[in-house]
């Protein structure tokens, strides 16, 4: 155990880099998947089948095939036809895409969840399209996607450990490097499984306060506790509104 | 009886309808309907529900969309045009410069929920008509005192009852300057005590201003006092107008007896 905790300190400056690139991928591809997520989520509402059509195919291929297959077939694959990235940038294209196909379900269903007079009282008002969503929809659809995307941006931290096989040394490598150097299977996974809870929860955090925030602006924000905000619990009400949300 | 037009003098009507059709599925709403209404005039139309009453006014929002006929605001064809003998819909970017001089007050008010009092009337004046923000609150300002909600500026639409968010939502439409304004049912959502207030400042905009008013209400007193014309509806068809005193004390038509009746007692 001493020996293993000698191993583990020496190793917490490359657990510093690793966590770099574990966050690098995960906020990248968050970045990715929402900017796609809003694309694809307001295309496959639109009444115009030449968007709707390859909106809903993008969706269901990228829901549809495995994740570790299309972070291969990037890196692999797309190389044959000329197209070849640094690794980091296939892990967050990757993870862009994959999540973003799950993220425009829920753009999608939140989006529908505003009532339709919303749109109504802005077409009276004769604002644009872009206008009407920009600044009456989505504040309102956002409120209640945040939980939604929350789940998603968890699973994508999750999903970012699979850029180790493609060379990357992120936190899923660095795990696997302390447990060659030392040999303690248990102790290093059990290390490993605790780096990812931390940023999990650091992330769920920051989703929570901005949930508040987006709730607060629409006039019913639940005055938070200190609970609230750093609980692993939403803040109170966001089960009814998940629940009528479209799930992911 | 198909056709129906302006009473008042001359000159290109505020609103016209041409040979309407509107269904929804199988069902007719409304039936190559004809209608015309004046500038400044304030025509409220009535009839039992499904009458058609208020997808007329949907259609002049651009809510629904007509399936035939051509409707026309101070004589611009606004959502659809014949091309040669193509009906084809106008597309939305000249729909616009037209929907600029039509407001609209719904039953649910449709305020926004994300914005302040001040913020729902300025929003559109300042993004839709390019006014200064200064002058755009300057504006709300001033109509929100007339609706007598100037004290509620700053506050969320959630914390006011029905009769302020309607009221709020009146001063909403006003803040576009509109050529006209539809009213929806804007008291059906409201508890009886509150009607009053509402319809007191809908009355002091009628005297006040010269706006093209169409209302679709179910308060008879409240269209006998402000409006100067009244439609009767019946299955999509103008079975009868009038001015509201001969409308509500001598109705010719059967069916507007028959209704007038059930809501008058």
């Amino acid at each position: 155990m001493s020996d293993f905790l000698q191993t583990l300190t020496s190793r917490l400056p490359s657990l510093g880099d690793a966590i770099l690139v574990t966050l690098e991928l995960t906020l990248g591809g968050a970045v990715l998947a929402m900017a796609l997520a809003l694309l694809l989520g307001f295309g496959a509402r639109t009444r115009s089948l030449w968007v709707r059509g390859p909106s809903r195919v993008f969706i269901e291929f990228f829901r549809g095939t495995s994740l570790v297959v299309q972070i291969f077939w990037i890196f692999y694959v797309l190389p044959v036809f000329g197209f070849k990235m640094e690794a980091l940038a296939v892990g967050i294209v990757a993870l862009g895409l994959n999540f973003g196909a799950y993220g425009a379900e829920v753009v999608r269903g939140s989006v529908a969840s505003v009532p339709a007079s919303q749109w109504e009282a802005t077409i009276a008002l004769n604002m644009s399209w872009f206008h009407r969503v920009r600044r009456v929809i989505f504040p309102q659809a956002w409120a209640l996607m945040i939980p939604m995307l929350t789940n998603l941006l968890i699973q994508l931290l999750k999903g970012s450990a699979l850029a180790y096989y493609i060379t990357l040394h992120d936190v899923n490598f660095w795990t696997t490097q302390l447990r060659r150097a030392t040999s303690e299977t248990v102790y290093s996974f059990t290390a490993g499984l605790l780096v990812y809870f931390v940023i999990a929860y650091l992330l769920t955090w920051g989703m929570n306060a901005l949930e508040e925030r987006a709730k607060r602006r629409l006039g019913r924000g639940t005055r938070p506790s200190l609970r609230d905000v750093v609980g692993l619990r939403p803040a109170v009400g966001t089960a009814a509104i998940t629940g009528r949300g479209t799930a992911a | 009886m198909t056709s129906s037009t302006s009473t008042a003098q001359g000159g290109v009507p505020a609103i016209e309808f041409k040979d309407v059709v509107k269904r929804f599925g199988d069902n007719v709403v409304l039936d190559q309907l004809n209608f015309s209404v004046a500038k400044g005039d304030r025509v409220t139309l009535i009839g039992p529900s499904g009458s058609g009453k208020t997808t007329i006014l949907r259609l002049l929002m651009t809510l629904e969309e007509a399936n035939g006929g051509l409707i026309l605001i101070d004589g611009d064809p606004y959502t659809h045009e014949y091309k040669g003998d193509r009906w084809v819909e106008i597309p939305e970017k000249r729909r616009r410069v037209v929907r600029n001089r039509v407001g609209m007050v719904f039953q649910q008010f449709n305020l926004f929920p994300n914005m302040t009092v001040l913020e729902n009337i300025i929003e559109a004046p300042v993004n839709v008509l390019g006014l200064k923000k200064a002058d755009a609150v300057a504006r709300a300002e001033q109509l929100l005192e007339q609706v007598g909600m100037s004290e509620k500026r700053d506050f969320k639409t959630n914390q006011l009852s029905g009769g302020q968010q309607q009221r709020v939502a009146i001063a909403r439409a006003l803040a576009m300057d509109p050529e006209i304004l539809l009213l929806d049912e804007v008291t059906s959502a409201l508890d009886p005590e509150i009607v009053a207030d509402v319809l007191g400042v809908l009355r002091e905009i009628a005297e006040t201003t010269d706006i093209t008013m169409l209302l679709v209400t179910h308060e008879m007193q409240f269209a006998r006092e402000v409006s100067n014309r009244v439609l009767m509806f019946d299955k999509g068809q103008i079975v009868e107008e009038a001015d509201p005193e001969t409308m509500f004390t001598h109705p010719k038509h059967e069916r507007t007896q028959e209704f007038l009746k059930a809501v008058l007692g």
